[in-house]
């Protein structure tokens, strides 16, 4: 394989397709439309299912739909399109039917802008939706990481038969990096469970509805244990020169990204940093987080929004170390500079007292 | 010697194959019992029960992918042709039906149904229009009449305040992406009879990919409306039929070859 200069929206859309994504339906909105317009003529050349819905409402509930088929199935949308997705997505979890869903975050809260921002974590990892259920979320900080995220999403959409969201912020979207894409795989066979006509077998029925309470509470302890098994075995992250740090950062998507750099760069002048970045926002990487807590000073959490992710770290570190947190919101992008500068500071004040 | 006679029972009627053999919820004299029975018929008639994927409603007839005995998903509130288009674009040789009540279809769920009509999109509804929010307890619906009294319009639906009734199929006849629009009534023998013929039709338009069907079915709701199920019969003849006239208001020439097939 070959390493070629894709643009991020283009490279989720091409790695769908190598994980045998069967259908995609979506609405335009900046700044995820690439991926869209990428999927229209790419999957009509494949023979697959493309359609342009009349509102991100319709969208997933296509999606609903054709992932009761058992086929591998898609959308995607950005903050204010992905709000419209919430009583789908439910409906979906609650179902137990795999389906990816592409959050390309821009600045928030209403209108916002098309900017990129990580304002939607809560949304994302909280429930995505009415009642008790969590997707799995997973957020790339490189167009190559966006790929790799991809084909894993549909992997654990399937495993678990649950919603996956692949969250990033609209420059990982818009920005083009070398990345390489994995060899096409075979489209997935229907699994038993799915809706296509009861041939010589049963019916199979798939419902949210439960009517009584006993029922409707075994259905969510069927769903709780799914993801107790998720946060067992799917947390995620990757690590920068934590072997010897007494100050830990963290963030994930690009905020991690430019907090490497300015990781980097502290360890340059010789601060003992290291970086966390998560790659599952669900299940949070709370067993490594909390290990490391263990053995540094304080946590900085970075994040382009107004400290969401926050609140996780705090639980995973207990009340061990002291947590501080920077942000810039509405479609600002932190400098790594200007993460330089916090990182210091704090450094000073709490891992290293003069 | 005197011959033996033994009684030889034949079947009259009986429970159509694709019909569940379970108790419904539907209250007496509601008519979601004949509706799903010709639904039920039609499919069996034509072959299709194995191969037929249902999408129930929000909305009395919210247990209706387990009244049926066929593959089949319930749907968020108004969302089901959406969801429709999700499966019959994967499975385009499958039949699938939306059964959708007033509230459903043409408050909520109006967006989905309109785009759906207009893309074409090959399955079939069975909008059932009883005028009035059942399952939530008797409030108005885009089809209460003027003047009807609901639970939320108890001095009776005033249009100036709460808009007209919704005519849902003269609405989307003029959509080119319909091909069998039509209206019939559940009222009496004779508009039983016709209803199921549409049904039938609908269905094998649906096979001939010639574009989307829509049955409605007007209904009665004696509980909401307060009325006995005979009065509420009479109700549909004397005030439904006058609003909302049974006809066919879209039959395509693609919808008239499938239906001579």
């Amino acid at each position: 394989m070959t390493r070629e200069l894709l643009k991020g929206n283009v490279a989720i859309g091409e790695a769908a397709i190598r994980a045998g994504v069967q259908a995609y339906f979506g609405y335009p909105i900046t700044p995820q439309t690439e991926l869209l317009e990428y999927m229209a003529w790419r999957m009509a050349d494949l023979g697959r299912v493309f359609l342009q819905a009349e509102s991100e409402i319709a969208a997933i509930n296509m999606v609903y739909g054709a992932a009761c088929t058992g086929a591998r199935v898609m959308t995607s949308s950005s903050s204010p399109g992905f709000s419209l997705m919430q009583e789908g997505l439910s409906y979906i979890a609650a179902s137990d039917v795999p389906a990816v869903v592409v959050d390309m975050m821009r600045g928030g809260p209403g209108l916002g802008n098309i900017l990129p921002s990580q304002g939607d974590y809560f949304q994302v990892t909280r429930s995505a939706g009415h009642g008790d259920y969590r997707p799995i979320v997973l957020a790339p900080a490189s167009v190559q990481e966006a790929i790799d995220l991809t084909m894993l999403a549909f992997d654990l959409a399937d495993r678990y038969r649950h919603v996956v969201i692949l969250a990033a912020d609209g420059q990982i979207g818009q920005m083009m990096e070398p990345a390489e894409l994995p060899p096409m795989q075979p489209l997935t066979a229907a699994p038993p469970w799915a809706l296509r006509g009861a041939q010589g077998r049963a019916p199979n029925r798939i419902s949210s509805l439960y009517m009584h309470a006993e029922s409707a509470e075994a259905a969510n302890r069927r769903i709780q244990s799914r993801l107790s098994q998720i946060r067992q075995y799917e947390q995620r992250s990757l690590e920068y020169a934590t072997e010897d740090a007494e100050l830990l950062v963290t963030g994930y998507g690009t905020a991690g990204r430019i907090a490497l750099s300015a990781v980097q760069a502290a360890r340059e002048q010789g601060l003992k940093v290291g970086l966390l970045r998560p790659l599952t926002l669900f299940p949070f990487p709370e067993e490594r987080l909390s290990v490391l807590a263990d053995r540094v000073q304080a946590c900085l959490v970075v994040e382009m929004n107004a400290g969401q992710m926050l609140d996780d770290v705090r639980l995973a570190v207990g009340g061990q170390i002291p947590v501080e947190f920077y942000g810039r919101m509405g479609g600002v992008v932190p400098m790594p500079d200007e993460l330089l500068t916090v990182i210091s500071r704090m450094y000073r004040r709490v891992a290293a007292p003069a | 010697m005197l011959q033996e006679i033994t009684p030889v029972m034949l079947p009259v009627y009986e429970r159509p194959a694709a019909l569940a053999g379970v108790h419904t919820h539907y209250c007496p004299g509601c008519t979601h019992g004949i509706a799903h029975r010709l639904v039920a018929e039609a499919l069996d008639e034509l072959g299709l029960r194995e191969q037929t994927i249902m999408v129930a409603p929000v909305g009395c007839a919210v247990f209706a992918y387990q009244y049926f005995e066929m593959d089949g998903c319930e749907a968020a509130h108004g969302r089901a042709p959406a969801m429709a288009t999700g499966i019959k674009r994967l499975l385009p040789d499958r039949t699938v039906l939306t059964y959708q009540g007033d509230g459903d279809l043409a408050s909520i769920g109006i967006a989905e149904l309109i785009h759906a009509a207009a893309r074409g999109e090959p399955f079939t509804t069975i909008f059932v229009n009883n005028a009035i929010y059942g399952m939530t307890g008797g409030q108005m619906s885009p089809e209460s009449l003027e003047g009807q009294r609901t639970s939320s319009t108890p001095g009776g639906r005033d249009v100036q305040r709460t808009g007209f009734p919704l005519k849902v199929c003269e609405l989307i006849a003029g959509l080119e992406g319909t091909a069998y629009v039509v209206r019939r009534s559940l009222h009496d023998v004779a508009s039983i009879r016709k209803a199921k013929k549409a049904i039938v039709t609908a269905l094998k338009v649906q096979q001939a990919g010639a574009g989307f069907s829509l049955v409605e079915l007007l209904s009665t709701c004696p509980t909401n409306w307060g009325l006995t199920p005979a009065d509420a019969l009479t109700w549909v003849e004397e005030h439904m039929l006058p609003q909302y006239p049974v006809g066919d208001y879209k039959v395509s020439a693609a919808a008239l070859r499938a239906a001579a097939g």
